[in-house]
């Protein structure tokens, strides 16, 4: 008991410690500013410190499964703020801390070259900022405090979006970012003011507290208010499609550990927030709610990997996965909320699980995808796809630690992306005990868009490995000046591609431990669930219902291939190195390769109801005979529908509202007295 | 897990090894007289494998270690999905480890390693293929775990030894959903192993190759490597399909009695399936790549119907 006690203390307070060690850069960095390189490991060591105290603080809140809480003698006056650790809180602090360990590692190396002439003093400032925005978001337990975190971290991120701010395509994406950013928060705002109104009267100050939200019994209505309102705003930073316009934008514009932040850990605070709110504050709700999830998510699934596809970006390409992923997330929140309605607290933990874990994986798989897009970056000075290829030779290790990510993220077993997935499916296949006919029939085609989501993630993340890192070299420059990246930023995406394999292969213990989270939050626990769930196989509801073992495919996998390699080697072979054969033609170059527009094509004309693309192929001049044109030039646009239907619409709206306002600024001042003598009149006659 | 078990899980992994080139022999040799053609026999299969085993590897200047990792990696899961397939007894200590929807996705490791190696080289063909592959995979997947679901839900599990000892050795109920489920998997089980009418295994032609395109460069050692997991996977395909739809024979837990009587059964039904694939390929032509989306669309139709009876009917 007394050693319980201890680690208590212990865990609520390194989370302290780390937040303050996060901070000291913002005092550290301005003092060495003149010594460049010193202020860069320096700043970017105390973060990735503070990183690792935030893992240790997470983990050990969850393992021990304690809550504790303070109250901090700041803010407005009678108004305190408030803080809390309790599991939820403390395995969102480790996936946040996590990657941004392994993102400041990757730092060190990766502002050296990238800041050039700019200040990194500001870069350093803004960055911890960002991260102690995200901790503290998840440490708060109030609205007020949590929505000072809250924007603390999205305009700390619009700084660092704006970061490279001589480019005009970096000052529209964080414009739009802080658009999106702030609809949302106002979302959220009154979602907070809502529940709080409920909760102690709208008169009282003290419902603000997200104890007293916890404590209260809502009426549906107002309920189901409180949450659109919350999930709106949620899902405006999460990107969940159609409010996932700013993502593509913002994310690749920003420097890469920055992306990788963004999109590895921010976006998913807002799944911590939906989380929080339907499962902690609001508890009771109707199955609906779940099935709108659910939608919304399988659409961001199969709509944001079908996006992807079309890039021909790197780190656009990346940052369409991220609103996919986060589709998948909220399918396994949604089949999890269907499972609460109906009072099945063990499939709703499956469900649960599944989106939590995908929760880590993706921050894991995505933040290594980043890092390793921005070591292209860093190298090539180049984000099209188009004009690499070849890479793996002059960059072997990011070119091996990137695959690993692409196999994570297109969810091949043995890696981790999987086993996320591989839940999701059994939670999907668990529908029939709900007895509802409507729902066992439209969730299995759920399951099926899942599945379309998969495949397709693979043949994309084909395409971005194939053509990036394999082949010939595109690019008009040489390729000779392309080099691999220091041990700075390869350690930390090493650290990455480690915790992806991990997860993948011994996901039996990271589930034992976030077993916790599920039974707070929905009741139920799938670790207890079956006898026989040990540390080699995953059997989430019975063995012989369903198993996965990560482990023994890799172990199998390894043993067959070394065999294999083994036999075929005890002879000595010779292998002979030979040119390409180009079929008689011997002018085959690296243009002819297939492009990532190329691969995509057919993908491109099969889906190609779903985006706006106008394709066309004009003769250059002059042409000689038409019938033999020498030069054809060849355009292609594909843009996304949204844009089309919906934001340009609003777009369209906003500005003609504000011509026929503007119709009243006459800049006459006798027109202004007149507006002020008829509101007198018109107050007085209604006063 | 006894030794019984493990010496079950041993001889699976060498029939596989063993039968698979027999069982691509036989259907060329069916494919070759129903069409009119001289055959090799049944052996051919064989003498091409140790043919290239004992050739010369020759690689292009740029390839790098995926295009070398592959054939291995390629070699090596096919042998990993042989040993969880339960298709002579349900015995297998080694079926736990994976179950059908896990087996899906080791397929698609397979995919996307041989994807990558046709890319890897830089020619046109390979770039081809793999763009081609990956388009037919990603409309054939969610077919093939439609297919899955529904006899999964009428079993109530994923795991394979579960479904062959529930359809096989329990009482036997006639299930509208499984027929709709077995048509769409015959589909999906064309289009994964490259057959006709979705790609043609024995054409180099430039313009209709799929699978060949990526595998295009490959020579020696590791073409042979690649081609025997080739003939593996359609064995694999077949005896998968065969061990959820049709387990009749598979010997039960700790019987080895059973397993004569299943290996007889075995290479009955496959004969049979055999035959049945050759048929298909001479009576269809094959179809034009963007044609595929109706094939494989019919095919993903008729595993959604199938679930639809299940919750209609059973």
């Amino acid at each position: 008991m007394c050693i319980m006690k201890v680690i208590v203390m212990n865990s609520f307070d390194i989370a302290i410690l780390s937040v303050f060690l996060m901070l000291s850069p913002v005092l550290v960095s301005p003092c060495c500013a003149r010594y460049r390189n010193l202020n860069i490991t320096l700043s970017f060591s105390l973060t990735a410190a503070a990183a690792f105290a935030a893992v240790v603080a997470g983990i050990l809140s969850v393992h021990t499964g304690i809550t504790t809480s303070a109250v901090l003698q700041m803010g407005l006056p009678d108004l305190p703020f408030h803080l809390r650790l309790d599991p939820l809180a403390g395995f969102f602090l480790c996936v946040i801390g996590l990657l941004a360990l392994f993102v400041s590692i990757y730092s060190i190396g990766y502002v050296k070259g990238f800041a050039a002439n700019r200040s990194v003093v500001r870069f350093v400032i803004f960055y911890s900022l960002f991260i102690v925005g995200m901790l503290l978001v998840v440490l708060a337990d109030d609205a007020f405090f949590f929505l000072v975190a809250w924007e603390l971290m999205a305009s700390s991120s619009y700084f660092l979006v704006m970061y490279e701010d001589e480019k005009k395509e970096n000052r529209r994406a964080a414009y739009l970012y802080l658009v999106v950013a702030h609809v949302g928060a106002l979302a959220i705002l009154l979602s907070f003011g809502v529940m709080a109104g409920l909760s102690d009267g709208f008169e009282s100050f003290q419902g603000y507290t997200f104890d007293s939200m916890r404590a209260t019994h809502y009426p549906v209505g107002w309920a189901t208010a409180a949450f659109f309102l919350a999930f709106f705003g949620f899902a405006a930073k999460a990107g969940v499609i159609p409010l996932h316009i700013w993502l593509p934008e913002a994310h690749p514009v920003a420097p890469s550990n920055v992306s990788a932040l963004m999109s590895g850990v921010m976006l998913k605070t807002s799944i911590y927030g939906i989380v929080r709110i339907t499962f902690d504050f609001l508890k009771d709700y109707p199955w609906w709610w779940g099935g709108i999830v659910l939608a919304l998510g399988l659409t961001s699934a199969v709509l944001g990997v079908l996006y992807a596809l079309m890039q021909h970006d790197l780190k656009r390409l990346l940052a369409y996965h991220s609103v996919e992923n986060i589709g998948i997330i909220l399918i396994g929140l949604g089949l999890s909320m269907i499972f609460t309605a109906y009072h099945f607290p063990a499939l709703a933990a499956l469900a649960m699980m599944a989106a939590l874990y995908h929760t880590l994986n993706h921050a894991m798989f995505k933040g290594l995808l980043f890092m390793g897009a921005g070591a292209v970056l860093h190298a090539t000075d180049e984000r099209n796809m188009e004009e690499m290829g070849g890479l793996i030779h002059r960059m072997p290790w990011t070119a091996c630690l990137f695959l690993i990510g692409c196999v994570s993220i297109a969810a091949l077993p043995p890696f981790n992306g999987f086993v996320s997935e591989w839940l999701t499916f059994q939670a999907f296949l668990l529908t029939p005990a709900l007895h509802r006919p409507i729902l066992g029939l439209l969730i299995p085609i759920g399951a099926a868009l899942l599945a379309l989501t998969g495949a397709l993630a693979a043949a994309c993340f084909v395409k971005a490995f194939g053509v990036t890192f394999l082949g010939h070299w595109r690019g008009h420059s040489s390729l000779q000046k392309v080099h691999e990246v220091d041990w700075h930023m390869r350690s930390g995406m090493l650290l990455a591609a480690l915790t992806c394999f991990l997860l993948g292969i011994f996901p039996t213990v990271v589930i034992r431990w976030m077993d916790v989270l599920t039974e707070r939050l929905v009741g139920g626990s799938i670790g207890t669930a079956s006898g026989s769930f040990d540390w080699l196989r995953l059997s989430p509801i019975a063995p012989e219902r369903a198993s996965y073992s990560g482990f023994s495919v890799f172990i199998a996998l390894l043993f067959v291939v070394l065999v294999a390699w083994f036999f075929l080697h005890v002879k000595k072979t010779t292998v002979r190195r030979v040119p390409i054969w180009d079929c008689g033609f011997e002018k085959i170059n690296a243009r002819m390769q297939y492009t990532a527009t190329s691969f995509s094509m057919p993908i491109r004309r099969i889906f190609g109801f779903i985006f706006q693309i106008r394709e066309e192929t004009l003769a250059v001049e002059p042409v000689r005979h038409p019938a033999y044109p020498e030069k054809l030039q060849y355009r292609l646009r594909v843009r996304d529908r949204f844009r089309y239907w919906l934001y340009e619409p609003i777009n369209a709206g906003a500005y003609y509202v504000a011509r026929k306002v503007g119709l009243l600024q006459q800049g006459r001042i006798q027109v202004y007295l007149i507006y002020s003598f008829v509101t007198i009149i018109v107050l007085l006659v209604f006063l | 897990m006894t030794a019984y078990s493990i010496g079950i899980e041993i001889l699976q992994i060498l029939i596989l090894l063993l039968a698979a080139p027999a069982f691509t022999g036989w259907v060329r040799t069916v494919k070759c007289r129903m069409q009119g053609r001289t055959y090799a026999g049944i052996c051919q299969p064989y003498r091409n494998i140790v043919k290239l085993f004992a050739k010369e590897v020759i690689l292009a200047e740029n390839a790098s270690w995926i295009f070398r990792s592959t054939p291995y990696i390629v070699f090596g899961v096919t042998v990993l999905i042989g040993a969880i397939i339960p298709f002579i007894s349900v015995d297998l200590p080694f079926a736990a480890t994976a179950d059908v929807i896990a087996l899906v996705m080791l397929f698609a490791i397979i995919r996307f390693f041989t994807a990558l190696a046709g890319m890897d080289i830089g020619t046109a063909f390979g770039g081809m293929g793999s763009s081609r592959e990956m388009t037919i995979s990603s409309l054939a997947e969610p077919a093939m775990l439609m297919a899955v679901f529904t006899v999964s839900l009428a079993v109530n599990s994923t795991s394979l030894t579960h479904m062959v000892n529930v359809i096989g050795h329990g009482e036997f109920i006639l299930r509208p959903s499984l027929a709709f489920a077995v048509l769409a998997f015959i589909m999906v089980h064309l289009a994964e192993t490259g057959r006709v009418p979705v790609d043609n295994p024995a054409t180099h032609l430039e313009l209709t190759m799929v699978h060949e395109a990526m595998i295009l460069e490959y020579s020696g050692r590791h073409l042979a490597l690649i081609e025997w997991a080739g003939m593996m996977k359609l064995f694999l395909f077949s005896v998968l399909g065969l061990s959820i739809f049709c387990p009749w024979g598979i010997a039960a837990s700790g019987d080895p009695a059973g397993l004569f009587v299943a290996l007889l059964l075995l290479t009955l039904k496959l004969a049979v399936l055999g035959v049945v694939v050759v048929l298909i390929e001479t009576g269809l032509a094959k179809m034009r790549f963007f044609r595929l989306t109706e094939f494989l669309g019919v095919a993903f139709l008729l595993a959604t119907l199938g679930m639809l009876s299940f919750f209609i009917l059973e």
